[in-house]
């Protein structure tokens, strides 16, 4: 099952002020890329882009699959998506967090089965902690493991490591190396420590 | 792991969701009752003797604490996603009607739990005097049901703006101030008509109407303003 993302002359202005602009590129499955830039040069922008939560102002973004153009629906499915503002519910447990996007994509998991997952993502014990006493760290593993859970064959990541130890940028690594096995993995990033994590897709500009 | 798919079983999810956070939280259920009984309180003071009040200012009373006590509180069940910074998340993994079709089902019931908190309340301290119960009732549910679909609706479509309060008051007033006076109208001919039945007919159709045109309306604005 070969998966394609496509961006043809992407271009997102916001409010009369040009962000992008002619941005093409194809990654094809499997494998790893970078987006690179210095702050407020439009990566995380890019990146939504790339998730469906922004529509282009120019250009389009086509995900296929075996050659087939995916519905709205169809890439919903097909992305997990970590970014900094991209916030869990902090009065829910972690559990209940995991469960509701889970559920809301209609997976048949019970319980246990998530508590698994938790597991996986040493966050067994805080299983039934409400995420507002997290540490950034545990909050990141979550966000990474709901990202996750529909298992879907892109995984954006922007700026990953951000607040992270060097424990958690193991964890990232571990994550992206999975994922990059048959998956596509594209990482938006201007931290030196992850610029390795794939091949350099797009360099963008301040 | 398979999966199911549908809307409805992603609003049943949203649903559960928000009521769980606000069971935590009680941001709503808090400004929502606070407002209204704080309101039915003074009123039942202010007013007195409550029986020298004619019903039809009871009535509009009644419909008026209802509807700012859904504005203070239905309204903000969108913004709360943005303010929070969850609604990315939320976009990325429920279809725009499964978001709106569970956060309309979340402001009904809550607005149908303020009003079995609030009308029975108001019906003591204000001495309401309604002849016909069943339809009192029957105005009760459709007009909290049309209120809670107006301000979903609104809330929807300025939940992205940045002048959010002054879009609110601008696009609440034309859509809910129909179903205000046909249920202002209806709960007095309940109150004090002989033939409530018959003279508050049209206004029940109008608020089944109302709600059979404002839900699909906004849900097709919902899909565009939401997803951008």
């Amino acid at each position: 099952m070969s998966w394609q993302i496509v961006l043809r002359r992407v271009g997102k202005v916001y409010d009369e002020r040009p962000v992008l602009w002619d941005i093409s590129a194809k990654v094809t499955a499997p494998g790893a890329w970078t987006i690179l830039g210095p702050n407020g040069s439009g990566k995380s922008t890019l990146l939504k882009l790339i998730a469906g939560l922004l529509t282009p102002t120019d250009g389009e973004v086509v995900y296929l699959h075996n050659g087939e153009r995916l519905t709205a629906q169809q890439r919903r499915q097909a992305v997990g998506m970590v970014a900094p503002d991209m916030a869990l519910y902090r009065p829910l447990t972690a559990l209940e967090n995991l469960r509701f996007f889970a559920r809301a994509r209609g997976l048949p998991v019970q319980d246990n089965d998530l508590l698994s997952l938790l597991e996986q993502v040493q966050l067994r014990a805080q299983a039934h902690d409400p995420i507002a006493t997290f540490s950034t760290g545990m909050v990141q593993r979550l966000k990474v493991l709901t990202a996750l859970v529909h298992r879907p064959p892109v995984l954006l990541l922007d700026e990953p490591g951000s607040n992270l130890d060097e424990a958690g940028m193991g964890f990232v690594r571990h994550i992206i190396r999975e994922q990059m096995k048959d998956g596509i993995v594209i990482v938006a990033t201007n931290d030196t420590r992850e610029m390795d994590y794939g091949e350099p897709l797009i360099r963008l500009g301040a | 792991m398979s999966r199911s798919s549908g809307w409805a079983r992603e609003a049943i999810a949203v649903f559960a969701k928000d009521w769980l956070v606000e069971l935590r939280t009680r941001v709503a259920l808090g400004a929502v009752v606070l407002f209204a009984f704080t309101s039915v309180v003074a009123s039942g003071f202010a007013l007195e003797p409550p029986s020298g009040v004619p019903a039809e200012v009871k009535a509009s009373l009644l419909w008026v604490i209802l509807f700012f006590a859904a504005v203070a509180g239905l309204s903000r069940v969108f913004v709360v996603e943005e303010e929070t910074r969850t609604a990315d998340a939320l976009r990325l993994t429920v279809s725009p009607a499964g978001v709106f079709v569970g956060k309309l089902a979340f402001n009904t019931v809550l607005m149908c739990l303020l009003c079995a908190v609030t009308v029975p309340l108001y019906l003591l301290l204000l001495e309401a005097p309604v002849r016909h119960w069943n339809l009192f009732v029957v105005v009760v549910v459709l007009g909290s049901m049309a209120l809670a679909c107006a301000t979903t609706a609104v809330g929807a479509i300025v939940a992205k703006a940045t002048t959010r309060g002054a879009l609110f008051g601008v696009l609440a007033f034309p859509v809910a101030l129909p179903p205000l006076l046909v249920a202002i109208h209806a709960t007095k001919a309940a109150w004090v008509s002989e033939n409530g039945w018959r003279v508050a007919t049209g206004d029940l159709q109008v608020l089944t109407g109302f709600m059979l045109v404002i839900v699909p309306a906004s849900l097709l604005v919902f899909e565009h303003i939401w997803s951008e």
